[in-house]
């Protein structure tokens, strides 16, 4: 039996100090959050205690001297094909406490394909040839919501044609991309600010996730999707009439079938404000929305939502990407959702118990495939968009999605690489050193708001450009044209049934 | 100045039915009587400001919905949904009403004179000068109060059709975080949720529940000393914080 608790022996990270380099500034010290370094009085020098590091990297980014380096703890099991370190590790953990392991972002089961990285997009070569989109118009504008089946037009007094058929709500984005829902008290103020600012200069929409919309931050309302869930915090009229449209948080990727849970600690008098919860106790989202046990109750709460806004937006249902995804995204659009939100497994969020974030739904590439398919089977694709989220990389993931069907991606966990976030994985602990997902105002500070923003539209004006580029090469001089257009990407080294879900050929087919 | 007018539903669809209320409200319609009603969804949903309705027949589904303000009297029973995240105003209904009244809402009253169905009041909650309040004077089904975060119910258990039934139906109050549950008599301890239990009211309770039962019974024309000549039981969360201890960092 050991005498001190089992992380104290098997942490995960070592610091490492240069002797020579470290002059004893204490910059450490006070960007750790962890208190993973310390003040020595008898030495009159810097120490550390690995045990408390969580592999953040700020100490290592900020070190005047580069004294520091943060590795992975070398000390390592024996080798077992079964056994791998994090299993013992939570066993440790959990016969010490008897809890829930906790997680946050990140997905570390390998095992599970990353399907992005199986699909490989086709180029021009003699036919068709390919555009330059430094030459030529290229559109990437997007448009959210219903379509009509067929337009009608009559003519108006002077003769002109008239469109006659009544259209449904749209919303209109500049690229198919959007912030994705990370509500105000996961992560702070100043990004929410960031946020709201980066999809206005860009002209798409950010998700204000379920804990309501600081009073400052309706002005960005033409840019905001507003977000309703089981908690329903900070939900009232004037939030509904908000934005550009209304989302239903039914599941999250990163824990399907588990309700969220914002710990007392992250709840501070401004997102006690928003979300309308007295100051420090836990926000608990229940699992289900207790009004919505069916199909028609989801009929009845999109239409209540609808009500409420007179009409005059989308409506969205966010799910997470489980097993009857297609039979139940199909049983969305028919209980009137204007546009499907699926997150697949490999998710961000905030805090998630490991088990379910690692083990429960299906990867966002399969079901986005089987989804469209299904709407397009049942003929009622015009009648909702299909927005794909959860472990969006790159720009090649958002092509490669388009193509599997998706009219727009929802991304988050790059949006805050983009401002500094390391993966370290530890956002419940609410003490994130990068000043993202806390609401210490001390860590906090750590993002300036106009920062954060110009870099998330750096990031977004980048991915736009090799969009473009990509669709180019393709011979499409608009988005439009690679929507589910499947014969624009081929399969390495799957089998034929993951192809069939797809619905590509192999490479070299 | 009071501006009264009369909307008659017969045979209007909700849609076009809660278009002419808004409009009538928007045109300055103080005092608003919607007569025929049968099964039209939403009704006042979404609606601000001191406005008073009377509704004549039986509204459909979510009425009161996001409502911030009004007050309303429902002359029969009420379908399911009744003040869905509901903001400010009274909702009066004057028979039964159905499944989940008053989920997540966050201010306001609902008095009801007779039954309700299941999960009436789940995850009510307080806030600031806000304290949602939902009176029932008949009995309630399964999951009453779950998960509530703030706010008052009271359970009368008199004016019940259900004569055999327990007073409160299972998992009362479970997973209650804030809040308070006052029931007129006793409850089983067995349809009352896991950790907590009924107790005594104290003097400030006893305070509370008057001036409600007060309200309720002017309100319903119903005689407060009557329900006051009882005692009551109160369920109260055991924790503020009921997953504080459930995680362990992985
Ligand atoms: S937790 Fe972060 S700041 Fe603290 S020692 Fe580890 S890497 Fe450095
Ligand atoms: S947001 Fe912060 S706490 Fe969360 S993974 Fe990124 S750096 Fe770590």
């Amino acid at each position: 039996m050991l005498f001190q608790p089992i992380n104290r022996n098997y942490h995960d990270f070592s610091i490492v100090r240069d002797k020579d380099a470290c002059i004893n500034c204490k910059v450490c010290i006070r960007q750790c959050a962890y208190d993973a370094h310390y003040w020595d009085e008898s030495r009159q020098k810097v120490m550390h205690d690995n045990a408390k590091c969580v592999g953040c990297h700020r100490c290592e980014a900020l070190c005047p001297t580069s004294a520091l380096l943060i590795q992975k703890k070398k000390s390592e099991f024996k080798d077992n094909a079964l056994w791998k370190p994090e299993f013992i590790k939570y066993i440790y953990k959990q016969a010490d406490t008897g809890g829930v392991l906790l997680t946050g972002m990140g997905s570390p089961v390998g095992n599970i394909p990353v399907y992005w990285d199986k699909l490989l997009l086709d180029a021009s070569q003699v036919t068709n040839p390919s555009i330059d989109p430094l030459r030529e118009p290229m559109e990437l504008k997007t448009f959210l919501g219903a379509k009509p089946v067929k337009l009608e037009f009559g003519k108006s007094k002077d003769g002109t044609p008239k469109l006659k058929t009544k259209l449904s709500p749209n919303i209109e984005l500049n690229y198919p991309l959007m912030f994705s829902a990370m509500s105000f008290g996961s992560i702070n103020f100043n990004l929410h600010v960031a946020m709201a600012r980066a999809a206005t200069e860009l002209g798409i929409c950010y998700n204000t996730g379920e804990g309501g919309l600081h009073k400052t931050l309706y002005q960005y309302g033409k840019n905001t999707i507003v977000q309703v869930a089981s908690g329903r915090f900070g939900v009232h009229r004037d939030f509904l009439n908000a934005g550009a449209g209304i989302e239903i948080k039914v599941g999250q990727g990163a824990k399907p079938g588990i309700g969220g849970h914002l710990p007392g600690e992250k709840i501070n008098e401004m997102v006690s404000v928003t979300r309308m919860v007295p100051l420090g106790s836990d926000a608990i989202s229940p699992a289900p929305h207790h009004d919505i046990y069916s199909i028609e109750d989801l009929h009845q709460l999109i239409f209540a939502l609808k009500e409420a806004s007179e009409y005059r937006v989308p409506v969205s249902v966010k799910i997470a990407a489980v097993h009857n995804v297609a039979a139940i995204a199909s049983g969305i659009v028919r209980a009137g959702a204007d546009i499907v939100a699926i997150d697949g497994m490999r998710g961000g969020t905030g805090a998630a118990p490991g088990m379910i974030r690692d083990n429960v739904g299906i990867p966002i590439e399969l079901a986005l495939a089987q989804v469209d398919q299904r709407l397009r089977d049942e003929g009622i694709r015009n009648r909702a968009s299909i927005v794909a989220a959860g472990g969006i990389r790159c720009s090649a993931d958002v092509v490669k999605a388009i193509a599997l069907g998706a009219d727009a991606c929802y991304f988050a966990t790059a949006a805050l690489l983009a401002v500094g976030c390391t993966l370290c994985g530890k956002c419940y602990t609410g003490k994130c050193p990068w000043g993202i997902a806390t609401n210490d105002a001390k860590l906090a500070k750590r993002q300036n708001p106009d920062i954060a923003a110009k870099k998330m539209v750096n990031l977004v004006h980048a991915w736009g450009h090799e969009i473009e580029e990509m669709l180019g090469g393709m011979g499409l001089n608009s988005i439009e044209s690679l929507r589910g257009n499947r014969d624009k990407l081929r399969a390495v080294g799957l089998s034929d049934t993951e192809m069939d879900i797809l619905g590509v050929k192999h490479a070299g087919r | 100045m009071a501006k009264k007018i009369t909307l008659d539903a017969s045979g209007i669809y909700y849609r076009q039915f809660n278009e002419q209320i808004r409009e009538a409200v928007a045109a300055g319609a103080t005092d608003i009587v919607l007569t025929n009603v049968n099964s039209q969804r939403y009704l006042v949903g979404a609606i601000e400001g001191d406005l008073n309705f009377e509704i004549q027949g039986v509204p459909g589904q979510d009425m009161c919905s996001f409502m911030r303000g009004p007050k309303v009297r429902v002359k029969a029973n009420a379908q399911d949904g009744v003040g869905n995240t509901m903001d400010d105003g009274t909702v009066i209904i004057e028979g039964l009403a159905g499944d989940v009244v008053g989920y997540a809402m966050r201010g306001g009253k609902i008095f009801i004179k007779g039954d309700v169905g299941y999960r009436v009041g789940i995850h009510m909650k307080a806030y600031m000068e806000k304290l949602p309040t939902i009176v029932i004077g008949g009995k309630a089904g399964d999951f009453l109060g779950e998960y509530m975060a703030g706010g008052i119910i009271l359970l009368l258990g008199m004016f019940s059709d259900k004569p055999s039934e327990p007073i409160a139906g299972r998992s009362l109050g479970t997973g209650m975080h804030g809040g308070v549950i006052y029931v007129r008599g006793e409850v089983p301890k067995e349809q009352i949720g896991p950790g907590l239990t009924a107790q005594p009211l104290d003097e400030s309770d006893k305070l509370v529940v008057q001036g409600i039962v007060k309200e309720y019974a002017k309100e319903l024309g119903l005689d407060a000393k009557a329900i006051l000549a009882s005692d009551f039981v109160k369920i109260k969360p055991f924790s503020h914080r009921p997953y504080g201890n459930l995680y362990v960092p992985a």
